[in-house]
Protein backbone atom coordinates (compact mmCIF):
# COMPACT_ATOMS: atom_id res chain seq x y z
CA UNK A 1 0.00 0.00 0.00
CA UNK A 2 1.12 3.52 -1.19
CA UNK A 3 1.60 4.19 3.33
CA UNK A 4 3.08 6.42 5.46
CA UNK A 5 5.49 4.05 6.24
CA UNK A 6 7.07 4.27 3.15
CA UNK A 7 9.08 6.80 4.02
CA UNK A 8 12.40 7.02 1.62
CA UNK A 9 12.89 10.25 -0.14
CA UNK A 10 10.20 12.37 2.36
CA UNK A 11 11.12 15.62 3.27
CA UNK A 12 10.14 17.22 6.45
CA UNK A 13 11.12 15.49 9.27
CA UNK A 14 14.11 17.07 10.66
CA UNK A 15 17.58 16.04 11.86
CA UNK A 16 18.76 12.88 12.97
CA UNK A 17 18.57 12.86 16.29
CA UNK A 18 21.16 9.96 18.20
CA UNK A 19 21.33 9.09 21.40
CA UNK A 20 24.59 8.77 23.29
CA UNK A 21 24.40 5.08 25.23
CA UNK A 22 20.90 4.34 24.94
CA UNK A 23 19.28 1.51 26.48
CA UNK A 24 18.29 -1.55 24.85
CA UNK A 25 14.35 -0.37 26.05
CA UNK A 26 13.95 2.80 27.32
CA UNK A 27 10.65 1.25 29.57
CA UNK A 28 9.96 -2.45 30.90
CA UNK A 29 6.84 -2.59 28.91
CA UNK A 30 8.90 -2.01 25.95
CA UNK A 31 10.75 -5.07 26.50
CA UNK A 32 7.49 -7.23 27.39
CA UNK A 33 6.20 -5.81 24.23
CA UNK A 34 9.17 -7.04 22.11
CA UNK A 35 9.16 -10.59 23.87
CA UNK A 36 5.20 -11.07 23.31
CA UNK A 37 5.64 -10.35 19.70
CA UNK A 38 8.50 -12.43 19.27
CA UNK A 39 6.76 -15.40 21.56
CA UNK A 40 3.54 -14.72 19.46
CA UNK A 41 5.20 -15.01 16.26
CA UNK A 42 6.74 -18.24 16.92
CA UNK A 43 3.40 -20.17 17.08
CA UNK A 44 3.44 -19.58 13.07
CA UNK A 45 -0.28 -18.26 13.09
CA UNK A 46 1.52 -14.60 11.26
CA UNK A 47 4.24 -15.00 9.54
CA UNK A 48 7.05 -11.40 9.56
CA UNK A 49 5.28 -9.35 6.68
CA UNK A 50 1.93 -9.65 7.63
CA UNK A 51 2.92 -8.32 10.94
CA UNK A 52 4.55 -5.70 8.84
CA UNK A 53 1.34 -4.99 6.96
CA UNK A 54 -0.88 -4.44 10.71
CA UNK A 55 1.31 -1.97 11.30
CA UNK A 56 1.86 -0.26 7.97
CA UNK A 57 -2.37 -0.54 8.08
CA UNK A 58 -2.81 1.52 11.32
CA UNK A 59 -4.48 4.85 10.44
CA UNK A 60 -1.52 7.20 9.28
CA UNK A 61 -2.76 9.85 11.82
CA UNK A 62 -1.54 6.88 14.78
CA UNK A 63 1.49 6.19 12.46
CA UNK A 64 3.03 9.22 12.57
CA UNK A 65 2.59 9.87 16.03
CA UNK A 66 3.00 6.34 17.84
CA UNK A 67 6.58 5.39 19.21
CA UNK A 68 8.39 2.04 17.59
CA UNK A 69 7.47 0.14 20.28
CA UNK A 70 3.50 1.62 20.96
CA UNK A 71 3.16 0.68 16.89
CA UNK A 72 4.32 -3.23 18.10
CA UNK A 73 1.85 -3.21 20.66
CA UNK A 74 -0.81 -2.30 18.17
CA UNK A 75 0.03 -4.21 16.21
CA UNK A 76 -0.08 -7.29 18.89
CA UNK A 77 -3.31 -6.39 19.66
CA UNK A 78 -4.70 -6.43 16.09
CA UNK A 79 -3.28 -9.77 15.32
CA UNK A 80 -4.47 -11.60 18.72
CA UNK A 81 -8.21 -10.40 17.23
CA UNK A 82 -7.86 -10.54 13.64
CA UNK A 83 -6.69 -14.50 14.38
CA UNK A 84 -9.28 -15.34 17.02
CA UNK A 85 -6.73 -15.84 20.15
CA UNK A 86 -8.27 -13.76 22.14
CA UNK A 87 -11.49 -11.29 22.20
CA UNK A 88 -11.69 -7.79 22.87
CA UNK A 89 -13.06 -7.71 25.86
CA UNK A 90 -10.53 -10.18 27.20
CA UNK A 91 -8.34 -7.37 26.34
CA UNK A 92 -9.94 -4.79 28.10
CA UNK A 93 -10.54 -6.26 31.09
CA UNK A 94 -7.08 -8.14 30.76
CA UNK A 95 -8.52 -11.72 31.88
CA UNK A 96 -9.18 -14.23 29.64
CA UNK A 97 -12.37 -16.26 30.21
CA UNK A 98 -11.36 -19.55 28.60
CA UNK A 99 -7.85 -20.67 27.80
CA UNK A 100 -6.94 -21.19 24.00
CA UNK A 101 -5.54 -23.68 21.80
CA UNK A 102 -1.91 -25.37 22.05
CA UNK A 103 0.92 -24.91 21.79
CA UNK A 104 2.15 -22.64 24.51
CA UNK A 105 5.70 -20.99 24.23
CA UNK A 106 7.65 -21.70 27.39
CA UNK A 107 11.43 -20.86 28.27
CA UNK A 108 12.97 -24.04 26.22
CA UNK A 109 11.14 -22.39 22.86
CA UNK A 110 13.63 -19.04 23.49
CA UNK A 111 16.94 -19.89 22.07
CA UNK A 112 15.18 -20.71 18.95
CA UNK A 113 13.84 -17.46 18.45
CA UNK A 114 17.04 -15.55 19.10
CA UNK A 115 18.20 -15.41 15.49
CA UNK A 116 16.42 -14.15 12.49
CA UNK A 117 14.27 -16.83 10.75
CA UNK A 118 15.15 -18.40 6.70
CA UNK A 119 13.19 -16.70 4.32
CA UNK A 120 15.46 -18.69 1.49
CA UNK A 121 12.56 -20.93 -0.68
CA UNK A 122 13.12 -23.13 -3.77
CA UNK A 123 11.82 -21.56 -7.07
CA UNK A 124 10.18 -23.81 -10.05
CA UNK A 125 12.42 -21.81 -12.89
CA UNK A 126 15.59 -20.26 -12.78
CA UNK A 127 15.53 -16.39 -12.69
CA UNK A 128 14.82 -14.29 -15.37
CA UNK A 129 17.46 -11.32 -14.87
CA UNK A 130 21.36 -11.30 -14.76
CA UNK A 131 23.65 -9.69 -13.11
CA UNK A 132 24.45 -6.34 -15.26
CA UNK A 133 21.45 -6.61 -16.77
CA UNK A 134 19.10 -2.57 -16.68
CA UNK A 135 15.86 -3.03 -15.36
CA UNK A 136 13.47 -0.74 -14.60
CA UNK A 137 10.94 -1.05 -11.28
CA UNK A 138 7.44 -1.56 -12.25
CA UNK A 139 5.29 1.49 -11.52
CA UNK A 140 2.76 -0.92 -9.06
CA UNK A 141 0.59 0.65 -6.58
CA UNK A 142 -1.24 -2.40 -4.52
CA UNK A 143 -3.49 -1.62 -1.76
CA UNK A 144 -2.02 -4.70 -0.18
CA UNK A 145 1.61 -5.46 1.31
CA UNK A 146 4.59 -4.88 -1.18
CA UNK A 147 8.25 -4.32 -0.46
CA UNK A 148 8.78 -2.21 -2.97
CA UNK A 149 9.55 0.94 -1.93
CA UNK A 150 7.41 4.15 -4.04
CA UNK A 151 10.99 6.28 -4.90
CA UNK A 152 12.20 3.52 -6.78
CA UNK A 153 8.92 2.64 -8.71
CA UNK A 154 9.12 3.67 -12.58
CA UNK A 155 13.25 4.04 -12.09
CA UNK A 156 15.78 2.44 -13.97
CA UNK A 157 18.85 0.13 -12.08
CA UNK A 158 21.17 -2.08 -12.62
CA UNK A 159 21.31 -5.83 -11.52
CA UNK A 160 24.14 -6.06 -9.17
CA UNK A 161 23.46 -9.69 -7.55
CA UNK A 162 21.08 -12.33 -7.51
CA UNK A 163 19.95 -14.24 -4.16
CA UNK A 164 18.70 -17.29 -3.74
CA UNK A 165 14.64 -17.15 -4.12
CA UNK A 166 12.31 -16.11 -1.14
CA UNK A 167 8.98 -16.31 0.60
CA UNK A 168 7.27 -13.57 -1.48
CA UNK A 169 5.84 -10.88 1.23
CA UNK A 170 3.13 -9.57 -1.08
CA UNK A 171 1.38 -12.82 -1.83
CA UNK A 172 1.66 -13.80 1.55
CA UNK A 173 -0.13 -10.94 2.95
CA UNK A 174 -3.12 -11.60 0.12
CA UNK A 175 -3.05 -15.17 1.72
CA UNK A 176 -1.98 -16.46 -1.38
CA UNK A 177 1.38 -18.78 0.45
CA UNK A 178 4.72 -18.19 0.22
CA UNK A 179 4.82 -18.53 -3.83
CA UNK A 180 8.89 -18.03 -3.49
CA UNK A 181 10.36 -15.57 -6.24
CA UNK A 182 13.86 -14.75 -7.19
CA UNK A 183 15.16 -12.05 -5.19
CA UNK A 184 17.61 -9.47 -6.60
CA UNK A 185 20.12 -6.54 -5.58
CA UNK A 186 19.33 -3.46 -7.67
CA UNK A 187 21.35 -0.37 -7.92
CA UNK A 188 20.26 2.86 -8.90
CA UNK A 189 22.23 5.92 -9.52
CA UNK A 190 21.33 9.05 -7.54
CA UNK A 191 20.26 11.25 -10.82
CA UNK A 192 17.86 8.57 -11.85
CA UNK A 193 16.07 8.61 -8.74
CA UNK A 194 16.12 12.69 -7.71
CA UNK A 195 17.11 14.25 -10.74
CA UNK A 196 19.20 17.48 -10.50
CA UNK A 197 18.93 17.76 -6.67
CA UNK A 198 20.31 14.02 -6.25
CA UNK A 199 23.80 14.62 -3.74
CA UNK A 200 26.63 14.20 -5.94
CA UNK A 201 28.42 10.56 -6.37
CA UNK A 202 25.78 8.79 -4.81
CA UNK A 203 24.09 5.55 -5.27
CA UNK A 204 21.29 3.34 -3.94
CA UNK A 205 20.30 -0.19 -3.76
CA UNK A 206 17.02 -2.23 -2.77
CA UNK A 207 16.44 -6.05 -2.62
CA UNK A 208 13.84 -6.78 -5.39
CA UNK A 209 11.52 -9.84 -5.49
CA UNK A 210 11.55 -10.62 -9.79
CA UNK A 211 7.94 -9.59 -9.83
CA UNK A 212 8.96 -6.15 -9.06
CA UNK A 213 11.18 -5.80 -12.31
CA UNK A 214 11.00 -5.70 -16.00
CA UNK A 215 13.63 -5.63 -18.20
CA UNK A 216 14.70 -1.61 -19.56
CA UNK B 1 15.66 7.96 31.86
CA UNK B 2 12.72 10.55 32.79
CA UNK B 3 9.50 9.47 33.64
CA UNK B 4 6.74 11.23 31.48
CA UNK B 5 4.20 9.85 34.62
CA UNK B 6 3.93 9.35 38.67
CA UNK B 7 5.74 5.81 38.86
CA UNK B 8 2.72 4.04 41.02
CA UNK B 9 0.51 5.52 38.35
CA UNK B 10 0.82 3.23 34.93
CA UNK B 11 0.57 4.75 31.94
CA UNK B 12 -2.66 3.86 29.30
CA UNK B 13 0.33 1.62 27.01
CA UNK B 14 1.61 0.10 30.01
CA UNK B 15 -2.10 -1.14 31.21
CA UNK B 16 -2.51 -2.25 27.72
CA UNK B 17 0.50 -4.11 28.08
CA UNK B 18 -0.19 -5.56 31.00
CA UNK B 19 -3.43 -6.85 30.00
CA UNK B 20 -2.58 -8.37 27.13
CA UNK B 21 0.39 -10.00 28.42
CA UNK B 22 -2.06 -11.41 31.33
CA UNK B 23 -4.81 -12.54 28.32
CA UNK B 24 -2.25 -14.65 26.75
CA UNK B 25 -0.07 -16.26 29.43
CA UNK B 26 -3.70 -16.94 31.52
CA UNK B 27 -4.28 -18.50 27.65
CA UNK B 28 -1.56 -20.73 27.67
CA UNK B 29 -0.19 -19.30 24.41
CA UNK B 30 3.33 -17.93 26.36
CA UNK B 31 4.93 -18.19 29.36
CA UNK B 32 5.85 -15.53 31.57
CA UNK B 33 9.50 -16.69 32.19
CA UNK B 34 9.99 -17.31 28.42
CA UNK B 35 8.79 -13.48 28.16
CA UNK B 36 11.82 -12.44 30.94
CA UNK B 37 14.71 -14.93 28.58
CA UNK B 38 13.95 -13.11 25.92
CA UNK B 39 14.31 -9.53 27.23
CA UNK B 40 17.37 -10.79 29.43
CA UNK B 41 19.19 -12.29 25.53
CA UNK B 42 18.52 -8.71 24.60
CA UNK B 43 19.92 -6.63 27.47
CA UNK B 44 22.72 -8.95 28.16
CA UNK B 45 23.81 -10.97 25.11
CA UNK B 46 23.42 -9.79 22.30
CA UNK B 47 24.22 -6.78 21.00
CA UNK B 48 27.34 -5.25 18.87
CA UNK B 49 30.27 -7.04 20.61
CA UNK B 50 29.49 -9.86 18.11
CA UNK B 51 29.68 -7.73 15.09
CA UNK B 52 33.10 -6.20 16.60
CA UNK B 53 34.76 -9.43 17.01
CA UNK B 54 34.02 -10.06 13.37
CA UNK B 55 35.13 -6.95 12.25
CA UNK B 56 38.42 -7.01 14.51
CA UNK B 57 39.24 -10.49 13.06
CA UNK B 58 38.80 -9.85 9.73
CA UNK B 59 41.17 -7.08 10.25
CA UNK B 60 43.88 -9.09 11.39
CA UNK B 61 43.34 -12.36 9.42
CA UNK B 62 43.18 -12.11 5.49
CA UNK B 63 41.57 -16.00 5.67
CA UNK B 64 38.65 -14.66 7.69
CA UNK B 65 38.52 -11.83 5.76
CA UNK B 66 37.79 -13.59 2.96
CA UNK B 67 34.93 -15.99 4.56
CA UNK B 68 33.64 -13.04 6.06
CA UNK B 69 32.55 -11.47 2.38
CA UNK B 70 31.99 -15.22 0.84
CA UNK B 71 29.49 -15.63 3.38
CA UNK B 72 28.73 -13.10 6.77
CA UNK B 73 26.31 -15.52 8.33
CA UNK B 74 28.55 -18.40 8.78
CA UNK B 75 31.91 -16.59 9.77
CA UNK B 76 29.96 -14.69 12.18
CA UNK B 77 28.48 -17.45 13.89
CA UNK B 78 30.83 -18.39 16.28
CA UNK B 79 30.96 -14.65 18.07
CA UNK B 80 27.25 -15.27 18.32
CA UNK B 81 24.96 -15.47 20.73
CA UNK B 82 24.28 -19.38 21.21
CA UNK B 83 26.23 -19.73 17.66
CA UNK B 84 23.59 -18.14 15.83
CA UNK B 85 22.87 -16.01 12.98
CA UNK B 86 20.27 -15.80 10.58
CA UNK B 87 21.06 -16.64 6.96
CA UNK B 88 21.18 -14.17 4.09
CA UNK B 89 23.39 -12.02 5.98
CA UNK B 90 25.93 -9.68 3.61
CA UNK B 91 29.20 -7.62 4.63
CA UNK B 92 30.00 -5.07 2.43
CA UNK B 93 33.59 -2.97 2.69
CA UNK B 94 34.32 0.38 2.99
CA UNK B 95 37.64 1.72 0.74
CA UNK B 96 38.82 5.10 -0.19
CA UNK B 97 36.62 4.74 -3.15
CA UNK B 98 33.21 3.59 -1.64
CA UNK B 99 31.24 4.71 1.72
CA UNK B 100 28.45 2.10 2.70
CA UNK B 101 25.06 3.26 5.08
CA UNK B 102 22.17 1.19 5.55
CA UNK B 103 18.92 1.73 6.09
CA UNK B 104 15.17 0.44 6.34
CA UNK B 105 13.17 2.70 4.76
CA UNK B 106 10.34 0.21 5.25
CA UNK B 107 10.09 -0.30 8.17
CA UNK B 108 13.17 -1.49 10.83
CA UNK B 109 15.07 -3.81 9.19
CA UNK B 110 18.44 -4.38 11.19
CA UNK B 111 20.98 -6.85 11.87
CA UNK B 112 19.91 -7.60 14.86
CA UNK B 113 21.61 -11.01 15.71
CA UNK B 114 24.89 -9.53 15.05
CA UNK B 115 24.57 -5.54 16.24
CA UNK B 116 21.74 -6.13 18.91
CA UNK B 117 18.30 -4.49 19.00
CA UNK B 118 18.44 -1.33 16.47
CA UNK B 119 18.53 2.11 18.17
CA UNK B 120 15.78 4.48 18.17
CA UNK B 121 17.56 7.18 15.92
CA UNK B 122 17.55 4.05 13.27
CA UNK B 123 13.99 3.50 13.09
CA UNK B 124 12.98 6.96 13.58
CA UNK B 125 11.56 9.00 9.81
CA UNK B 126 14.37 11.24 9.97
CA UNK B 127 16.79 8.56 9.15
CA UNK B 128 14.26 6.25 7.05
CA UNK B 129 13.21 9.52 5.13
CA UNK B 130 17.05 10.80 4.26
CA UNK B 131 19.26 8.77 4.38
CA UNK B 132 18.57 7.66 0.28
CA UNK B 133 17.49 11.11 -0.62
CA UNK B 134 20.83 12.79 1.30
CA UNK B 135 23.23 10.43 2.58
CA UNK B 136 26.10 12.75 2.59
CA UNK B 137 24.20 14.82 4.39
CA UNK B 138 22.76 12.71 7.45
CA UNK B 139 26.29 11.30 7.49
CA UNK B 140 27.45 15.16 8.47
CA UNK B 141 25.33 15.12 11.40
CA UNK B 142 27.12 11.78 12.76
CA UNK B 143 30.13 14.35 12.60
CA UNK B 144 31.21 12.12 8.95
CA UNK B 145 32.42 14.20 6.33
CA UNK B 146 33.25 12.05 3.69
CA UNK B 147 35.58 13.50 0.63
CA UNK B 148 34.59 14.28 -2.37
CA UNK B 149 36.07 11.23 -4.28
CA UNK B 150 34.27 9.00 -1.78
CA UNK B 151 31.19 7.67 -3.43
CA UNK B 152 28.12 6.91 -0.95
CA UNK B 153 26.32 3.97 -1.11
CA UNK B 154 23.48 3.19 0.53
CA UNK B 155 21.79 -0.15 1.07
CA UNK B 156 17.88 -0.02 1.64
CA UNK B 157 17.56 -3.70 3.59
CA UNK B 158 13.52 -4.02 1.37
CA UNK B 159 13.84 -7.76 1.75
CA UNK B 160 15.57 -10.41 4.31
CA UNK B 161 18.40 -9.70 3.41
CA UNK B 162 20.57 -7.83 5.94
CA UNK B 163 23.38 -6.31 6.12
CA UNK B 164 27.13 -5.01 7.99
CA UNK B 165 29.12 -2.46 7.23
CA UNK B 166 32.97 -3.52 7.68
CA UNK B 167 34.73 -0.40 8.03
CA UNK B 168 38.13 0.26 6.95
CA UNK B 169 40.79 -0.33 9.65
CA UNK B 170 42.42 2.91 11.09
CA UNK B 171 45.65 4.49 11.26
CA UNK B 172 47.53 4.35 13.99
CA UNK B 173 46.80 0.77 15.02
CA UNK B 174 49.65 -1.22 13.76
CA UNK B 175 50.39 -4.10 16.28
CA UNK B 176 47.25 -3.73 17.82
CA UNK B 177 45.30 -7.36 18.98
CA UNK B 178 42.56 -8.67 18.25
CA UNK B 179 40.60 -7.53 21.47
CA UNK B 180 42.38 -4.05 21.29
CA UNK B 181 41.49 -3.09 17.87
CA UNK B 182 37.42 -4.64 18.59
CA UNK B 183 36.90 -2.22 21.19
CA UNK B 184 37.48 0.50 18.21
CA UNK B 185 34.68 -0.73 16.04
CA UNK B 186 30.98 0.42 17.63
CA UNK B 187 27.51 -0.07 16.12
CA UNK B 188 27.26 3.03 14.25
CA UNK B 189 30.20 2.06 12.51
CA UNK B 190 28.71 -1.25 11.53
CA UNK B 191 25.91 0.85 9.79
CA UNK B 192 27.83 3.00 8.28
CA UNK B 193 27.23 6.00 10.01
CA UNK B 194 30.60 6.58 12.07
CA UNK B 195 34.05 5.81 11.56
CA UNK B 196 36.41 4.00 14.10
CA UNK B 197 38.37 6.74 15.73
CA UNK B 198 41.80 6.11 17.52
CA UNK B 199 41.26 7.40 21.24
CA UNK B 200 44.11 9.98 21.58
CA UNK B 201 46.61 9.39 24.65
CA UNK B 202 45.94 11.91 27.14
Amino acid sequence: MDGVHDLGGMDGYGPVRAERDEPVFHHPWEGRVYALNTAMSARGVWNIDIGRFAIESQPPRVYTTSSYYELWLAKLEKLVLQYHLAEADELERGHADVPGPEPRFTTADVAGVLARGSFVRSAESGPRFAAGDRVRARNIHPRSHTRLPRYVRNHVGVVERVHDPNVFPDSVVRGDGPQPQWLYTVRFDGEELWGDDAEPDMVVSVNAFEPYLESA
Amino acid sequence: MAADHDESTPSDVELRVRAIESVLVEKGYVEAAALDHIVEAHETSIGPHIGARAVARAWVDPDYRQALFADASAAIAPFAHLGRVGDQLIAVENTPDVHNMVVCTLCSCYPWDVLGLPPVWYKSPAYRSRAVKEPRSVLAEFGLTLAPETAVRVWDSTAELRYLVVPMRPAGTDGWTEDQLAELIGRNCMIGVELPTVPTVA
